[in-house]
């Protein structure tokens, strides 16, 4: 089994919301500071997908990561979780992307590659939340693909997929090669153990250029874009929370329900 | 070359009905169709959806475009995009929306690498630029931390919209419109999926995203039993029970009782949100609820800064005489 996975790095999704600030003048999102990116959560997810796959029935797994000032700390993590090779498309003209001409430089970058038989999204990146990149690459190789992915099995050339759906689940067959986009009903991606990272740290990432994935450097990033960023900014939330007090937690508990009684809510 | 004109709505149908995001959208595309003085259309694709579209033209569609095909019973990827293709090329409509539900998360990117336009996901507000007339995409991102208004010079522009944004327009029997078939042809044998079986995971009493009190946990509640108490508040409120994202990765609760981001949008008069911190993607699905009361022990938890009462206490302690005075209360 040849396995791709697209793993992208993003500001911690999870950092302290008050931590999160927008430059209004550049319209960007300013990194908060002492914390480090990750490996988009959803991707990492995608990543265990490929490891329990390889782990079953041997094969090799190959991420690849597109972007610019990629920390070699961070984007390596696929490697010390227990993936063979990693691909960087580290360029600054692959920089402010859209979904796009992500996805068309990544799909190019697949083609090169050649040889595969699933490749592996996350739902969507945790930083523009967009769930296109997948699907576009899909879409662009012409291969079938199933989105939101919860469990994979595969027998016979086939992938049966768990596709989470808002009630439930369906299960989806579809020939390979094939796009499967990952969620997190998956359950938790492992941690690297030391010997993982002992090997990781010895692997050299791979780095291609537009041109080593046969592209313009006006076809990808900035330039390849469809669609315009006008304004970046941030939600105001009014913040005038009434805190219940009591003598005990139990009388606060009976306050409460009292005010909510009073202002008619119950 | 014919230009793109006009709205066009994609509309889900639920259980034989127009679901309710599509009354929705179909407010939404009214106003926006007004406001180019052109032309709503609505999509209805399925089996045995015939009939249905009488209900979109009441909720203010002009036309009615209907896909009806037994292969195209249960959503595909590939059946449903190439339907839309064929669609979208036949109707011309300068703006195309979905719903950011499981079929529009799927269809509306692949539809839109497949029509070499793009797509604009999960949006919140969309309006019509008075000098340039195109659409105004507004949709949050990063979790919901942020907010970003996009704009697309491709055409169609084509957009999903989040459950509960937008509001439907009251049903109006008398409205005329045109209903006009459109067929498949599909070839089965460039479905490259198939549908094996479909396990409903519901959670038992009234819907979560119906629910007009919503009672959810978060990682605090500890363990599947203390869903327990949240249920028994839930019952007595007559609501239901959702969670943040760590109760349904732990199976304390099932992954359908999810609220947020990547889970369902609440919007109830009442969201009691116990032992949760209130991260973004978590306030993204409940934000909209008209009261919200946060039980959390920690005074900086970040829910506190969208709640409008709250008590800073060990829930353990706080829910049962809370449940009880409630019961009371309603009771009396
Ligand atoms: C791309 C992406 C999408 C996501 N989508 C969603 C989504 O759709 N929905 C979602 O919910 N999350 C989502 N998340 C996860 C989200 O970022 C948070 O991790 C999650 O919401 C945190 O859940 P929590 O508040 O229950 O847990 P925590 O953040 O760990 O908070 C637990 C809270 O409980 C309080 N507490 C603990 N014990 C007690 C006690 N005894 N009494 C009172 N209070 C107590 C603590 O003070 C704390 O504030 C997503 C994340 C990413 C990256
Ligand atoms: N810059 C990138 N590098 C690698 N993979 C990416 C990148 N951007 C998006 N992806 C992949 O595409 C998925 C969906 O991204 P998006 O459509 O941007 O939400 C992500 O979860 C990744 O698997």
């Amino acid at each position: 089994m040849n396995i791709i996975v697209c793993a992208k790095q993003v500001i911690d999704p999870e950092a302290p919301p008050a931590s999160f600030k927008v430059d209004p003048s550049s319209n960007k999102v300013v990194p908060p500071p002492g914390v480090s990116p990750v490996i988009s959560p959803f991707d990492e997810q995608a990543v265990e997908a490929a490891l329990r796959i390889r782990d079953a029935q041997g094969g090799k797994i190959t991420v690849i990561s597109l972007g610019v000032n990629l920390l070699r700390d961070v984007v390596k993590k696929p490697l010390y979780m227990g993936a063979d090779e990693l691909i960087l498309l580290e360029d600054e003209s692959f920089a402010e992307g859209d979904s796009w001409s992500t996805a068309y430089a990544l799909a190019m970058a697949i083609k090169k590659i050649g040889e595969y038989d699933i490749v592996f999204c996350g739902r969507q990146a945790a930083d523009w939340d967009a769930g296109q990149v997948g699907s576009g690459i899909a879409e662009i190789l012409g291969l079938p693909g199933v989105t939101v992915a919860k469990k994979i099995d595969i027998t016979d050339g086939k992938a049966r997929v768990e596709r989470v759906t808002a009630d439930g689940y369906e299960v989806v067959e579809v020939s390979l090669p094939a796009l499967i986009t990952v969620s997190n009903e998956l359950g938790e991606a492992r941690s690297p153990t030391l010997k993982g990272i002992m090997a990781g740290k010895k692997k050299e990432p791979v780095i291609w250029k537009p041109a080593d994935i046969g592209v313009e450097a006006s076809q990808v990033g900035a330039a390849g874009r469809r669609t315009g960023l006008l304004k970046l900014f941030q939600p105001v939330r009014e913040g005038k929370c009434e805190i219940i007090e009591g003598a005990s937690p139990e009388e606060a508990a009976v306050n409460l329900a009292l005010k909510l009684r009073e202002a008619k809510i119950i | 070359m014919a230009e793109y004109k006009g709205v066009m709505i994609y509309c889900e149908v639920n259980e034989g009905k127009l679901a309710a995001i599509a009354t929705e959208l179909l407010g939404c595309g009214r106003k926006l169709a007004d406001a180019l003085g052109q032309e709503l259309c609505a999509v209805l694709v399925g089996s045995n959806i015939t009939g249905l579209g009488k209900g979109a033209i009441a909720s203010g569609a002009d036309k009615v475009y209907e896909v009806n095909d037994p292969l195209l019973k249960d959503y595909q990827t590939d059946s449903y995009v190439t339907v839309m293709e064929k669609v979208v090329k036949q109707a011309m409509p300068q703006i195309l929306i979905l719903g950011q539900t499981s079929i529009g998360r799927d269809l509306a990117p692949r539809l839109a690498f497949r029509l070499d336009t793009a797509a604009a996901m999960d949006c919140i507000a969309l309006a019509i630029d008075p000098d340039s007339k195109q659409l105004l995409q507004t949709r949050s991102v990063y979790g919901g931390n942020a907010l970003a208004t996009f704009t697309s010079a491709c055409s169609p522009q084509i957009a999903t919209v989040r459950a509960k944004a937008m509001s439907p327009l009251k049903p109006d029997a008398s409205r005329q419109g045109e209903v006009i078939a459109i067929k498949a042809d599909l070839d089965p044998s460039a479905i490259r999926t198939k549908v094996l079986e479909k396990v409903p995971e519901e959670v038992a009493g009234i819907k979560l995203e119906d629910a007009e009190v919503v009672v959810a946990g978060g990682r605090g509640i500890g363990n599947a039993d203390g869903f327990k108490q949240l249920q028994e508040l839930a019952r007595v409120l007559k609501g239901a029970v959702g969670a943040t994202r760590p109760p349904c990765d732990n199976e304390w609760v099932p992954d359908a009782a999810q609220i947020g981001l990547t889970g369902k949008i609440v919007t109830p008069d009442l969201y009691i949100g116990v032992a949760l911190s209130g991260a973004s993607q978590h306030l993204t699905g409940c934000s909209g609820s008209k009261s919200i009361v946060a039980i959390n022990k920690d005074p900086e938890a970040n829910i506190f800064k969208v709640a409008h009462f709250g008590i800073v206490e060990d829930w353990k302690k706080v829910l049962p005489a809370f449940t009880e005075k409630v019961k009371e209360l309603l009771g009396g």
